[in-house]
Order: structure tokens, then C-alpha cells, then sequence
């Protein structure tokens, strides 16, 4: 990701160190709703990677395992008790064992299919807006053509032409929801990077003869950057509800690979009409947890990074002569703006 | 206003004009998604099941054997004929599958687009006018909340409380079998056909069927149109015009709802557009919870049969329609914002 | 400094039609209340020009809303707004709405955002009247508007068009008739002609002037053109940093400019005479932590010690003229010693 001339290009803090800075700065700074909102998602978030690394230890039975060791079978249908926490399937596999190693799942293909996204949204989106011309509107056209398709749809038969040549689900997944969201980096990317490329910084540098790569790398890059934390996020968080849709769909993991909550969702829809809760109630908690984390983390991020749209912070005001006038300033105030 | 409606026409013709090589794209795209699938459509389709010498058959009426610009090109002229061929597994005319749980589909989102329209305009101006106060946090709450619920969860708690638990709801299907085959269908749209017919028991029926799959996919779209609102609203009521109907004397009330709201509002022709994407995608999973017989249920049917011809043809009608209510989308912008004209 | 001197009014008779007594605007913002208008007397009379002059930021364009009640929520109020013997900051929502418009009017600083987008100009003529006199009929209002619209300029024949299909100085031009359709007694043009180009600021303020005579309404002129007060305007007021600095009739405080402030802004500007451009060192102070005393002090070239003590209180140097400055006394409320020249720190930063 990281343009190929790095080594040549003195630096002092370091590219990553700087961005890191940028982000971090902002966050220590922030105060109120939007402080509150980022660390509700960062701890929610934050939850689910520890479970997800951790899910041996914590899992006490396997994603699929039906029987205990010495070869008896689990009830099926069983709710929640002792012996298994949030009950079992219809399958006889435990519950809650499924939603930890669930979230082992979600957590490898979000990660992938970021990566991958970013990998070719990012360089693609950078190209085409600084470059401009003929290829920006080709490209243009393709990906807005992609982004208008039913994503899911897209995710679907990417997963179903894929399923007979990969034999990961993981890496299906990661594939089928990073064409998913490709369109969306190379949108905001190459929008990015239309208007760094007009900033005066930009076009002294160019002024001065730098090369077109040098400007790209230097300035052009470390600004675009600045925007894919928050869609990142945001990004991560819907691919989840994708990842969970293909996995309802019986595309993506298959049951055989790994858990997934989508799937346990798929076979609980069945249960619903028998009045049982548990198979698809869990699950689908946690896809809402870890989903409404996840938005949180970004627009917590969102607020902090770019405060366009936050309101300012006021104190109330007191003439210091008036000690006593907090109420007539009240009713003396005229009807405002926005509300009354 | 001669000048006006001419620039009108002009505006759509062209945008119509723009559309035509974003199908072409689109068409390309699936062609070659279906095309670079791993193995032979009608093998896969039917491999096992009957002969050799009627696989071949098979493959020759569908121009399988013709080289593959040859086939891009029958493609592509058959699209624009309608044609979408035979399904290989249950042999129907593509058409006619587009036709009948096309209406189905059609149905649902429509019903469902009311809901998220009302509820999502609704609630985003409450919110944006109240900014910053508890109504408005548990306005913006609920709008993640909905956002972060996938349609298959949704409908799974709304099965399992207002179908299993209480009673109130049919949890799957677009009508109880009775009316399922009583009903005379003309449109194919049940809430139409039971209109048409005067049949007020089956009216109930229906709807009675339709409550929970639209609500489930509606609220969907609910907190993306309601938090858009909401940013437009704060970014209108902030608006320079807003001040100056103020300095004038316009009334409160007014102010608010003939220059904020309307102002607000605007945008949101296009946000629904851009919503159609989304809501397609609600709806494959909308229909597969609730056994609702549209396009979506029947697409994963001949995905999991791998019946080719019926998933690249319902896949060419979608890529068709996004495409047209992207038109349509923008000619009525058009129509409303007298500035996009120009 | 609590009486302002009524004989100032220039060719205004008797009662002032606008009087600002000690007005205290705040802002709450995040650092502290912002003081952007702090302590302000004014007087204007029925059918006079008074312009308001001031820097960027020293609180012109506040003080104008606040006349009319419209200032944001974060904003506390003080003082007294008295418009024809009522207090603005006491009145009602009522009595304010019928306040905005007929009474008083207000045109801004950018016509090209102040017009709605989606109406039609007829629909804002409509509206503005409606909202003053309901029982009007549909003809007559069109009459009224075309009349208007027809001394500022606008053929009738657009009076059905979007404003998107007006230019800038043409949406201008319709902002002051949307005003003046009302008869206001007092009109507030806030920089009506920054955003407009130079043919454009001409066309426009000799309008304002024609109409000003032609109706007799009271022109409350902001800006920051001094220019524009010499041609326009019969009394001046000049702001630093949220306080009135000097006010007086236009040709006496050109001639005689009693505050430093007023007089280095007068040097500054350019004119044909101009053989070397001056400007005032320092840059405006932060309205949240203002400095103590005078608070152009710190700039003032001539700076005495009691200046960063003591806020100046008015004095009257000639008839017509009030300046808030220590330099015109009165003697006996500067302490010993006051006279004393301060030592300044923008002889060093200026540099720099």
C-alpha cells in the first residue's frame, strides 16, 4: 500500500507515526457526546477482537462439535441451562460456542476484506484522480456503475462463482465483500485527492518541479489518508451485515469451515415458529452488537476528526457585573436560530 | 413557461442518453461474471441427470458452442429484445419469472418504501428541529439501532413475537392459500387484484401478510433516510435564506416549515434513489425470511440449483432497473429543483 | 457615558427614532463569553445615514442583528434597544415579528445565498407582505411589489423567475426591495456591497441614497469602507473591538478624527492623494480576553498609562462629536501620573 519509493523519502516522524498522531491528537482532545460515543464503540469493539483471539479458551465446546467427548450426543433444542449456556441448535451444537467462535469469523474476514479493499480502492482512487482525463471518467463510470448495483447481489455471485475455486470460506468472503466495497474507497479516495490536488501547497510543489510521483506520495497520499480511518470503520461494520446477509443466504463459510452468525440465524428463522428464542436471538445480538460498535467507533472518529457539523461547545454567559441575572438574560433572550 | 419544459425535455433526453453506456456496462459486467464461472452452466445445471446427447442439445440452443464475442453480442440484442431465454432447471421463460415475482417484489418494496419514507422524513425533521435534546439522541439511537439490525433478525424477532407468540401475523407467504388460489389475478399485485376483485376479506388478508415483511425491510431504509434528514435540516435551519425570511418578519412557523423543511427535503429524491441499491439487497433477504415468492427468493433458488440462465437473467433485470430508476431519479430532481436544470 | 448626546443627530429633529443604551452582546463560545458588543450607545434619527465603521470581527455586523432581536441562541443580551419608545430586548415574539420588516429592515452582505432557492421572486414579495399585512389581496401585493421592484430596477417581467436566474448585484437589488416593500423606518444594509463588484457597489449605493430621500427611511450603513461613509452616510459611528470608538457627523470626524483608532483608519485608506501606505500595527484583539482599559491600547501610537487602566469615558471635543478617548480628558478622572506615555510591544513585534 505504501508507495514503493518509501526509503528514498527523509522523514521524521514517519509516515505512520504522523498519521497516528494526527488521529490520536483530536481523540485526547475531544470532550462530550462524541468522546462518550468513541470509547462506547472502542469498548464494544474492542470485546469482540479479545473474544475472537481468545475463542479456544473461551468456547467450551467446538463450532460444530455435537457430542462431549466421550461420544454422547447433545440434546437438540435444548434452552439455555448449566451445561449450555444459551441452549443448543437443532443440530445439537452449543449456542454460545458458536457465537464465540462466530466472532473469530467475522473478525478474519472483516480484516481481510478491509485490506483487500483498501489494496485496490486506495491506489486505484489516487490514480484516477490525480491523473485525471479519459481513464478518471472510464473509471469513474465503472465503479459508480458497481456502486449502484444491489451490493449484496454483487457479494452473492462473486461468493457462488468463487465457492467452487477457493476452498476457504474465510478468503470467499473477504474476496466477495471487498468488490463489495471497492467503489466506495475509490469514491472517496479520488474525490480526496481532486481537491488536495487544487490545494496551493500541492500546486507549488508543483511549481517548483517536483514530480508528478513525489507529489503523489508526499502530499497528495498523506492527506488522503487522513479520511480512510473513518470509512474504514464504517466500512468494517457494514461489511459485517454483508458477510452475516451472504452467510443467511448459505453463501461465504460454509458450516463445515467455521462458524457464522448469519447462518445460525438462517437456521433459527425455522425455530421462530416453534416459539424458540434462543437459537436466533443470540446471534443476532451479537451481529447488533458488534455492528452498532463498530458504527459507533466511526462515527465517534467522525465527529472528533472532522467536526464539521458539531456543535460548539458553549458555556452559558454571565455579565460579571450581574451576578444574579442568569434568569433575565433568559427572558430577555430573543428566539434564536435553529430552535426556541 | 414554453422555455422551461423544453430545457426539461432537453435535460432528460440527455440523461437518458448518459444511461445507455451504464447499462452497457453493466451488462458487460454480468456477462463476464457469468461467463468466467468455473465449468459448463448446463453441466452444472443438469450434470447427472440426463443424457449426454441432451446436454449437448442443451448447449447448442443456447449458443454455448458459438465463440464468445458471438454470444456477447446475442446477449446483448437479446436484452434489448426482452429476451432473456429459458431457465435450464424448471425450463420457464425468464420473462415470465421477471413478470411474476417481479410483482411480488415490486409489492413488497413499494410498501416498504411508504413505511421508510414516512417514518424516516418524520422522525428526521422531529430530530433535526430538536437537535441536541433527548428526543433527538433517542431519534439518532434508534437510527444506528435499525441500521445495525440485519432484515433476517428483525424478521425472526417480529416472527417470533407478533407470529409465534401472539398470534397477530401469517409469519411467511404473500396470502393464505384460500386466497392464494381464489384470487383472480390481473396485476399480480395481491393488494391491487383484491381491490380490483372487491374482495375485502381477502384485501385484509393480504395486508395482513404484507405488515411484517414491509416493516422489516422498511425500517431498513428508515435510519439512512432519517439521519440524512436530520443533517439537512441542521444545515438549512443554519441557512442564510432562513435568516434573511427571519429579518423580514416571516413568521416562526413558517420560516421552519416553507424555507428549512422544504429546503431539507430536497436532497431526499436522490438519497431514496441511492437507496434503491440497498433496498434490493434488503429485499433477497427479506423475502428468503419471510418464504415471500419474489425475485430475490427465486434468484437464491437458481443460484443453489446453479441454473445460469435464470440467475444472469434476473441479475440483467436488476442491472436494468437500477439503471432506469437512476433516470428517473434524476428527471424528477429536475422537476422539483429548478436549479439542477441549468 | 450613560447619556448620548441627541444634539449629535444630524439632520434629524427631536426624538431619535433608534436609541442603543450601554448594549452588552456576549457570546457564549468554548473559551468564554466573546464581548463582541460591549457597552455601545447610539442614537439614530428618523431619516438619517448613519454609517458603522469598524475592522473585521469588532462586532458591526452583531450590534446590527441585535438591533432587530436576531442574534444567535449562544448570545446574552444588556442594555437597552429603545425603537420608537419600546425596548427591543423586551418585547414579545409578537411584537418583535411585526418589528422585522415594516419597522425595521435588513439587507446582508451576500444577496447570492439570502434568497430561497426553491421560491420564485413573486413568492418572497408575497410572503414578506403577507406575513405584515394578511388581509391584503393577491393584486394588490403584486402591484405593491412591482412597484418597488420597479424603483430598484427589476422589469417586471422577472418578477415570476427563480433567483437563480438573477446576478448577484440583480439578487441585491431585489433584497432591497423585499426591505422596502415593507416601508421600514429604519433600514440596516450590513456590507450590502463587499461581495458585489465596483460598477455594481455604485449602482447600488446610489440607490439606497435615492431611496433614502425619496422615503425618508433611516439608513444604518455597516462597513468597513470609509469610502462608503463619505458618500452615503451624514453621521458616523467607528467600532474597535466590540466598543463605539468615535462617533459624530460624517465631515467633522473626517476633518478632525478625535480617536488614534479613527485616525489611523482614516490614514489608511487609500486615496488619490495617497503617496505612502500606512497601516495600524498589531492586528484586533481577541473579543474573548480583550485587553483591560482603552482596548486599543496596545496599538495606539499614542498611549498613555492610564489608557491600559482605565476604560475612556466620552468626551465632546467639539459640538457634534463624541470620542472615548483619554487624550480629550476629563483630567480630573486620570490618576497621577496617567499621562505618562506607555511603553508599547508592538514596536518590537511589528518587526517581525
Amino acid at each position: 500500500m505504501a508507495a514503493p519509493d518509501d526509503s528514498r523519502v527523509p522523514r521524521r516522524p514517519g509516515l505512520l507515526g504522523r498519521q497516528f498522531r494526527r488521529v490520536s491528537g483530536p481523540i485526547k482532545e475531544s470532550r462530550g457526546l462524541p468522546r462518550v460515543v468513541l470509547w462506547i464503540g472502542t469498548a464494544i469493539t474492542g470485546m469482540w477482537v479479545l473474544v475472537a483471539i481468545f475463542a479456544p479458551w473461551i468456547a467450551p465446546y467446538g463450532y460444530a462439535q455435537y457430542q462431549t467427548a466421550a461420544g454422547e450426543r447433545f440434546p437438540k433444542h435444548l434452552p439455555p441451562n448449566m451445561d449450555h449456556l444459551l441452549g443448543t441448535t437443532v443440530q445439537s451444537t452449543d449456542v454460545f460456542s458458536r457465537i464465540i467462535w462466530g466472532a473469530r469469523t467475522e473478525v478474519e474476514v472483516v480484516i481481510l476484506a478491509v485490506l483487500f479493499s483498501l489494496a485496490i480502492g486506495l491506489p486505484v482512487g489516487l490514480i484516477s484522480g490525480f491523473k485525471g482525463g479519459w481513464l478518471d471518467r472510464v473509471l469513474v463510470l465503472i465503479m459508480d456503475a458497481l456502486f449502484a448495483f444491489p451490493y449484496l447481489l454483487l457479494a452473492i455471485v462473486i461468493a457462488f462463482l468463487l465457492s467452487d475455486v477457493l476452498a476457504s470460506g474465510v478468503l470467499t468472503a473477504a474476496i466477495a465483500i471487498s468488490v463489495v466495497y471497492v467503489p466506495q474507497y475509490f469514491r472517496v479516495v479520488r474525490n480526496h485527492t481532486i481537491s488536495v490536488r487544487e490545494e496551493p501547497f500541492v500546486e507549488a510543489a508543483r511549481a517548483m518541479g517536483a514530480r508528478p510521483r513525489w507529489i503523489v506520495t508526499k502530499y497528495v497520499f498523506a492527506n488522503v489518508v487522513q479520511s480512510v480511518p473513518v470509512v474504514a470503520t464504517l466500512n468494517a461494520a457494514d461489511s459485517i451485515l454483508t458477510l452475516a446477509g451472504l452467510g443467511f443466504l448459505g453463501y461465504g463459510i460454509q458450516p463445515t469451515q467455521g462458524a457464522e452468525w448469519g447462518y445460525d440465524l438462517q437456521r433459527a428463522i425455522a425455530d421462530a415458529g416453534a416459539g424458540i428464542w434462543w437459537t436466533g436471538l443470540f446471534p443476532g445480538i451479537a451481529i447488533v452488537s458488534l455492528v452498532t460498535g463498530l458504527t459507533l467507533l466511526g462515527e465517534g472518529l467522525n465527529d472528533v476528526l472532522n467536526p464539521l457539523l458539531r456543535p460548539r461547545r458553549t458555556e452559558p454567559v454571565k455579565f460579571p457585573d450581574k451576578q444574579d441575572d442568569g434568569a433575565e438574560t433568559g427572558r430577555t433572550q430573543p428566539e434564536q436560530r435553529g430552535k426556541s | 413557461m414554453a422555455s422551461q419544459t423544453t430545457s426539461l425535455r432537453a435535460y432528460a433526453l440527455s440523461r437518458l442518453v448518459l444511461a445507455v453506456p451504464m447499462i452497457l456496462i453493466l451488462l458487460s459486467f454480468v456477462f463476464l461474471l457469468m461467463r468466467v464461472a468455473p465449468g459448463d452452466p448446463v453441466a452444472a445445471a443438469l450434470g447427472g441427470k440426463v443424457s449426454q446427447e441432451v446436454l449437448e442439445r442443451k448447449r447448442a440452443a443456447m449458443g454455448l458452442d458459438e465463440p464468445i464475442y458471438v454470444q456477447f453480442a446475442d446477449y446483448i440484442s437479446d436484452v434489448f429484445t426482452l429476451d432473456f431465454g429459458m431457465t435450464i432447471t424448471d425450463n420457464r421463460p425468464v420473462l415470465e419469472v421477471i413478470l411474476n415475482n417481479g410483482a411480488a417484489t415490486l409489492e413488497l418494496v413499494f410498501f416498504a418504501m411508504v413505511i421508510a419514507t414516512t417514518l424516516g422524513i418524520l422522525l428526521g425533521l422531529i430530530t433535526g428541529r430538536l437537535r441536541d435534546t433527548p428526543i433527538d439522541v433517542t431519534g439518532r439511537l434508534f437510527g444506528i439501532f435499525v441500521y445495525a439490525t440485519p432484515v433476517f433478525f428483525l424478521g425472526f424477532l417480529g416472527q417470533l413475537i407478533f407470529g409465534a407468540g401472539l398470534n397477530w401475523l401469517p409469519a411467511s407467504g404473500r396470502a393464505s392459500p384460500m386466497v392464494q388460489y381464489t384470487l383472480e389475478r390481473t396485476t399480480n399485485l395481491l393488494v391491487l387484484d383484491a381491490i380490483i376483485a372487491g374482495n375485502w376479506t381477502a384485501l385484509w388478508d393480504v395486508v395482513r401478510h404484507l405488515i411484517m415483511p414491509a416493516t422489516t425491510l422498511g425500517l431498513l431504509i428508515t435510519g439512512v433516510l432519517l439521519r440524512m434528514v436530520r443533517v439537512n435540516l441542521l444545515q438549512t435551519l443554519q441557512g442564510d435564506y432562513v435568516e434573511a425570511a427571519r429579518a423580514r418578519g416571516v413568521s416562526e412557523p413558517r420560516v421552519v416549515y416553507k424555507h428549512a423543511f422544504r429546503n431539507a427535503l430536497v436532497p431526499v429524491v436522490t438519497m431514496i434513489g441511492l437507496q434503491f441499491a440497498l433496498m434490493m439487497s434488503g429485499a433477497i433477504l427479506t423475502e428468503t425470511t419471510f418464504n415471500w415468492p419474489g425475485l430475490g427468493n427465486q434468484l437464491v433458488r437458481y443460484l443453489n440449483n446453479r441454473d445460469y440462465t435464470g440467475v444472469q437473467g434476473i441479475i440483467t433485470f436488476f442491472a436494468v432497473v437500477v439503471v432506469l430508476i437512476s433516470v428517473v431519479i434524476d428527471f424528477v430532481n429536475a422537476w422539483i429543483d429548478p436549479r439542477v436544470r441549468y | 457615558m450613560t447619556t448620548a448626546n441627541r444634539n449629535a443627530s444630524g439632520n434629524g429633529d427631536g426624538e431619535p427614532i433608534l436609541s442603543v443604551r450601554d448594549l452588552r452582546v456576549w457570546y457564549g463560545t468554548a473559551k468564554g463569553a466573546a464581548q463582541a458588543v460591549d457597552r455601545v450607545s447610539l442614537d439614530i434619527a428618523p431619516g438619517e445615514a448613519v454609517g458603522l465603521v469598524g475592522e473585521s470581527g469588532c462586532g458591526k455586523s452583531t450590534l446590527g442583528r441585535a438591533l432587530m432581536g436576531l442574534t444567535p441562541q449562544s448570545a446574552a443580551h444588556d442594555g437597552k434597544i429603545i425603537y420608537r419608545g419600546q425596548d427591543v430586548l423586551a418585547m414579545t415574539r409578537r411584537q418583535r415579528h411585526a418589528l422585522r420588516g415594516p419597522e425595521i429592515g435588513l439587507i446582508f452582505q451576500e444577496p447570492m445565498t439570502r434568497l430561497n432557492p426553491l421560491m420564485r421572486i413573486d413568492d418572497h414579495f408575497d410572503e414578506t407582505v403577507r406575513a405584515h399585512e394578511p388581509g391584503l389581496s393577491r393584486a394588490e401585493i403584486k402591484r405593491r411589489s412591482l412597484e418597488t421592484l420597479g424603483h430598484v430596477g427589476i422589469p417586471p417581467t422577472r418578477f415570476h423567475q427563480y433567483p437563480h436566474e438573477f446576478s448577484g448585484g440583480m439578487r441585491q437589488r431585489i433584497m432591497i426591495a423585499l426591505a422596502l416593500v415593507l416601508k421600514p423606518k429604519l433600514l440596516i444594509a450590513d456590507e450590502p456591497t463587499t461581495s458585489l463588484d465596483v460598477l455594481v457597489e455604485a449602482q447600488i449605493l446610489r440607490l439606497l441614497k435615492d431611496l433614502q430621500t425619496e422615503f425618508g427611511t433611516a439608513l444604518l450603513m455597516i462597513t468597513h469602507n470609509l469610502g462608503i461613509v463619505a458618500e452615503a452616510c451624514d453621521r458616523m459611528a467607528v467600532m474597535y473591538a466590540g466598543r463605539v470608538a468615535e462617533d459624530g457627523e460624517v465631515g467633522s470626524v473626517f476633518a478632525n478624527p478625535g480617536h488614534p483608532y479613527t485616525r489611523e483608519l482614516l490614514r489608511s485608506t487609500i486615496s488619490l492623494s495617497t503617496k505612502q501606505l500606512s497601516h495600524i500595527p498589531g492586528s484586533p484583539p481577541n473579543l474573548v480576553t480583550p485587553p483591560d482599559g482603552c482596548r486599543f491600547h496596545p496599538r495606539c501610537p499614542d498611549a498613555m498609562q492610564v489608557c491600559a487602566q482605565k476604560v475612556p469615558v466620552a468626551t465632546h471635543p467639539r459640538p457634534g462629536q463624541r470620542v472615548y478617548c483619554w487624550r480629550h480628558g476629563p483630567d480630573d478622572r486620570i490618576p497621577d501620573g496617567g499621562e505618562q506615555p506607555l511603553q508599547q510591544e508592538f514596536d518590537h513585534v511589528d518587526e517581525a
